[in-house]
């Protein structure tokens, strides 16, 4: 069974960490893996940096910047991740966008992330239909999971579809806007959350963009089986660094308060 | 070329073959769902098409004549003719796509119109539709292209249009279209992002192309008159390729005419130093489209340069790609210095100061006249060279004479 899939079937409340790769530095990537699973993170979603993302806010652009003029590049990502297995037990997702990975190869994307042991993908820019016509199968035979975003502007009829593709999780975009890190929920959000409640899919779904401490990430949890935390990490690795015991500090202050 | 052929492209997914498409994030997805479901309800209503109309009579002073370039044409063979796209208002041809891109906002409901410009006539088209409409405007510019193209700047800001200035990357198209973006992502339901050419998601490839259309149909009809025949070759400049699709499109069911794409060589062959996508790029994706894409190994867009601030983009408008690979069009590309002396040729010889962009278009023509003197080849002259006096007799003045 997939790693990931496994974390959702046994726990709830869960907290997942973003950080873009080879920020701050192009080896810090291990290191900030090994940290964010000491400190309590549940899983950890590595960004693959891209020099144009169209769904990314500043704070995460400015790593990704950084990160590309660090040399971060797929094939850097792959050989530091080789040692994946051997560093963290949490399960691990790749988020990039499409093109990066198109050159690349996409199915020798796919076959390096299951040989590093990858469970899952978040590719913004690729199309559910063009998933479902070109990469399922391929996908599937590689025990990857495609991990599905929706908005408070996704139609009822398309959420279904994307509940029945799923095999991990649903990632709720806590608004139609870009990733950046926002104070508290507003009561639009708190309707879409409750409305995508009462839907009683079968996947279970985490709320992102916009969560930076524990009071939101608990109040996500209401609704959610968790909560994802990207652009206040970031924020966190530009002012100390990716110094382990700091890591640590931030993710239980996350988590426990 | 089948009859029909631009009933034919894009399919309903947006697809020139495999070319264009939308690869976005959801929450873009789905405005530009709306947008297409509204592009194709309303433009196809009476109202729209007869507004359209007046405006393009009455407001743009259409149509733009076709002109033949007596002493130009003397001087290289051939018989050269313009369509004349730089007295098109505002002078050139974006504020064909801009009053309909303004007209659909209207529709819509939307308040404020978001776009990136390169050499700022898109911008200053679109604050010229905004105006017109009683809409906001806010236009992302990189601050090199503020620099190199300042009288945009101030016809933009008197036209009552708020100019953001773009400082990441290399300070220019590219960076100007993530900043507007990502604007425009901020409150999609009071904006629209109005785009500047036949690039970006689905519809906007196939809704500029559309609203330029315009030049074509005129053009094709002109030059008959005048003529009595169609012309053997008809030459544009591709940035991302919208005053060449308006043209082209005129005449893509007419197989003996020849169409020339013409990509800027910047100053040499180097990556960064050219913006020839077509000539050195490979498919790829960039700002939510596939094409044609100037990109290192890792799938970054390069770095671009030409001299033509509305020319320097890595990618290429997704028909272009297609019409590329199908053989329809040919592409090929000009030099900074060949623009440069076709600017002043023009200048001199006919009294038009073309924009630099155009002047591309018009280089090559040159070299297409002279190669087969009895043929007749009509060009784009897609905008009017005012924005550029300054940057070009600062920088080339002197070897042209003028101290
Ligand atoms: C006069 C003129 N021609 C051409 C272009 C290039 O755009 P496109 O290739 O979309 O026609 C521009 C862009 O700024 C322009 O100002």
């Amino acid at each position: 069974m997939n790693k990931l899939t496994n974390v959702f079937n046994h726990n709830s409340n869960l907290l997942s960490i973003y950080f873009t790769a080879g920020f701050p530095n192009a080896d810090s990537t291990l290191h900030v893996l090994k940290a964010l699973e000491q400190g309590g993170t549940d899983f950890v979603e590595v960004g693959i940096p891209y020099s144009d993302p169209l769904a990314d806010g500043p704070v995460i652009q400015n790593s990704s910047s950084r990160a590309l003029a660090n040399g971060m590049s797929l094939k850097m990502l792959f050989d530091q991740l080789k040692e994946l297995k051997n560093t963290v037990n949490i399960p691990v997702i790749l988020m990039g966008y499409l093109n990066p990975i198109l050159k690349f190869g996409i199915e020798s994307f796919i076959e390096n992330c299951r040989q590093v042991g990858v469970s899952g993908l978040i590719i913004p820019d690729l199309p559910y239909e063009i998933y479902l016509e070109k990469y399922q199968t391929l996908f599937e035979q590689n025990n990857i999971s495609n991990i599905f975003l929706i908005t408070p502007q996704t139609g009822e009829e398309r959420i279904r579809k994307l509940d029945r593709a799923s095999t991990s999780f649903l990632y709720m975009v806590s608004s139609a806007a870009v990733t950046g890190v926002r104070d508290g929920l507003s009561e639009s959000q708190i309707q879409y959350f409750e409305r995508i409640k009462n839907m009683q899919l079968k996947t279970p779904a985490m709320v992102g963009f916009g969560i930076s401490n524990h009071k939101t990430y608990r109040e996500v949890c209401r609704y959610a089986h968790g909560a994802i935390v990207g652009s206040a990490f970031i924020k966190h690795l530009e002012t100390h660094g990716d110094d382990a015991s700091e890591i640590i500090k931030f993710v239980k202050n996350l988590k426990n308060n | 070329m089948s009859e029909n052929y631009l009933k034919k492209y894009p399919t309903k997914e947006g697809f020139y073959k495999e070319y264009g498409g939308a690869f976005l994030p959801p929450a873009l997805e789905e405005e530009m769902k709306k947008i297409t479901d509204a592009y194709f309800a309303i433009s196809k209503s009476h109202n729209f098409i007869s507004e359209l109309r007046s405006i393009r009579k009455h407001y743009q002073g259409r149509p733009t004549p076709v002109y033949y370039c007596n002493r130009l044409s003397e001087k290289y063979g051939g018989r050269i003719y313009l369509k004349r796209e730089d007295l098109n208002h505002s002078g050139a041809h974006k504020l064909n796509h801009c009053m309909g891109e303004a007209l659909l906002a209207r529709y819509l409901g939307k308040k404020k119109l978001i776009a990136e410009t390169g050499a700022g006539q898109h911008g200053v088209a679109l604050a010229t539709a905004a105006a017109y409409f009683g809409l906001e405007c806010e236009i992302h510019m990189g601050e090199v292209d503020i620099a190199k193209e300042h009288p945009n700047v101030v016809r933009m800001e008197i036209l009552g249009a708020k100019v953001v200035p773009v400082s990441k990357g290399l300070k220019t198209l590219k960076e100007a279209v993530d900043s507007a973006f990502e604007a425009y992502l901020k409150d999609p339901v009071n904006t629209i992002y109005c785009i500047g050419s036949v690039v970006g998601p689905h519809p906007f490839p196939m809704m500029v192309r559309d609203f330029q259309h315009v030049v074509g149909v005129e053009a094709r009809e002109q030059f008959q008159d005048m003529t009595g025949e169609l012309p053997d070759s008809v030459v544009a400049c591709v940035g991302g390729g919208s005053n060449a699709m308006g043209i082209f499109s005129g005449f893509i069911d007419d197989e003996e005419v020849a169409l020339y794409g013409v990509e800027p060589g910047g100053r040499s062959m180097k990556t960064g130093d050219h913006a020839a996508t077509m000539m050195k790029g490979k498919p790829g994706i960039i700002h939510g489209f596939k094409c044609y894409l100037l990109q290192d190994e890792d799938g970054n867009p390069s770095p671009v340069y030409s001299i033509a601030s509305g020319l320097d983009y890595p990618g290429v408008g997704p028909e272009h790609s297609m019409l590329k690979d199908i053989g329809r069009v040919n592409y090929d590309m000009v030099t900074d210095k060949e623009a440069i002396d076709a600017f002043f040729e023009l200048s001199r010889l006919e009294g038009i100061i073309p924009a630099l962009e155009s002047a591309h278009a018009v280089a090559y023509a040159l070299k297409l006249a002279q190669k087969d003197p009895r043929k007749s080849v009509l060009v784009n002259l897609s905008g009017r060279g005012d924005k550029d006096i300054d940057f070009v007799v600062e920088n080339y003045g002197k070897q042209y004479g003028i101290e």
